[in-house]
């Protein structure tokens, strides 16, 4: 959708390709996990709310996997609809099933706060396109941010039962966090290239943004304990197939398929 | 550039300013400021340069069409390019464009804010949208998220009824 081309430097662009797409992947996944939400949501605007914010981000998964897949002539639909589980590289966090209400709020806020961060950074890419990405998507995450923020104080500051399954919500969801800010090879490369942030780089700020609202909402930050992860090299979680087979159904049984 | 080229950019200028916004047909992608640039190409054609609104916006692909079918009468060569560096801010709706929307029922985008986002419920926006229909200012958010990206929805407590906003971004 986006008209433009990799960049020339041509060491570094295995690296950018790759980069781009695991960022395309959390999005994309994202989205997908949050449209199972259509038409159940506890009221109408919520309803209205959580596919607006899939939307935006499958606009950006679009960008990002365009993007990355113009490096190797691939196109979005080939990267979305004809890789297999372990070729996906998004995190976990952006794939766990969405629980109740409250799993998907603690879930949107965890992961929006980075989203965040990253694009907050990423505008001062040295690679072009990412930057644009970047500047474009952090406008529309505030606004995801904004609305788990608001939703966490209200299900946690609210009843005694909203207030228990939110805890109950983060102690779940809270381990996954943790592979967001783990630093690999690409991402070191990434960083040294001047093109991303190190992951690990984030955490601070994400943690104090993350901590104000819990505490507000007064709801305790867990005791890091269990720290899942492999999403970044494919490695995914059980409901992680179920998804893909959704997600990639009528591409595959319908080969070309078109609007 | 040679004058009889700055009046063919000229035209297809015009010609993209006033195609239509799928969503809210009141507009034009030239209120829009969706329209960054009509300009000659590195191979010498000319190229007409959208930016989308929201990454995700259904709408950038049928604008597009649009735009394209529009520019071909006038120059069968042209083409259409979407780049998204900078990135679109309703601070480029022109102030005919807000009037439109107002017109229209849509309470228009007020000028963006900048800095951190908030963490307080309640703390952003500081003055509230006044309400298309009774003028009101006296009106209250229901979501920050409406019937398309581009909009929340909001009810009026003078005349109790519910209305869209035109997000700042």
């Amino acid at each position: 959708m986006i008209d433009s081309g990799p960049p020339v430097n041509a060491p570094a662009n295995a690296d950018i390709a790759e980069y781009a797409i695991r960022l395309g992947d959390d999005a994309l996944i994202l989205s997908q996990r949050l449209s199972e939400w259509s038409a159940r949501s506890p009221q109408i605007e919520e309803d209205l709310a959580l596919m607006n914010i899939a939307l935006d981000l499958l606009g950006q998964a679009r960008s990002l996997l365009a993007y990355g897949g113009s490096f190797s002539g691939r196109t979005e639909d080939e990267l979305a609809y004809l890789r297999e589980e372990r070729q996906f590289t998004n995190l976990q966090l952006a794939e766990i099933d969405n629980g109740d209400f409250a799993v998907t709020m603690i879930r949107q806020l965890l992961f929006s706060s980075y989203q965040y961060e990253l694009y907050r950074d990423l505008e001062s890419s040295r690679d072009a396109q990412l930057a644009a990405i970047a500047a474009k998507a952090v406008k529309e995450v505030a606004y995801h941010v904004e609305h788990a923020t608001t939703w966490v104080l209200r299900l946690g500051d609210g009843t005694a039962q909203s207030h228990d399954r939110t805890q109950a919500a983060l102690e779940l969801v809270w381990p996954f966090s943790h592979e967001l800010f783990a630093d690999d090879s690409l991402s070191r490369r990434i960083a040294d290239l001047g093109v991303g942030p190190l992951p690990s780089v984030l955490h601070e700020a994400w943690l104090a943004a993350v901590r104000a609202v819990l505490e507000q909402a007064t709801i305790t930050v867990p005791e890091d304990n269990w720290k899942p992860s492999g999403g970044r090299s494919g490695l995914h979680t059980e409901g992680f197939g179920f998804l893909l087979a959704e997600l990639q159904h009528l591409h595959r049984s319908h080969p070309g398929a078109r609007w | 550039m040679t004058e009889p080229d700055t009046e063919r950019l000229a035209a297809l200028r015009l010609a993209a300013a006033m195609v239509a916004d799928p969503e809210i047909p009141v507009l034009t992608i030239g209120d829009l400021g969706i329209l960054r640039d009509v300009r000659f190409a590195a191979d010498g054609l000319p190229e007409v340069v959208l930016t989308p609104t929201y990454s995700g916006c259904p709408a950038t692909e049928a604008i597009r069409q649009d735009v394209l079918a529009r520019i071909r009468t006038v120059d069968p060569l042209a083409r259409v390019v979407v780049e998204l560096a900078p990135a679109w801010t309703t601070d480029w709706i022109t102030d005919d464009g807000k009037a439109k929307l107002h017109e229209y029922g849509i309470a228009p985008p007020r000028p963006t804010r900048t800095g951190p986002v908030a963490l307080q419920l309640g703390s952003r926006p500081v003055d509230a949208a006044r309400c298309p229909r009774c003028d009101s200012a006296d009106t209250e958010l229901i979501s920050q998220f409406g019937s398309t990206p581009c909009k929340s929805l909001r009810r009026c407590r003078a005349c109790a009824e519910p209305f869209d906003e035109f997000k700042s971004l």
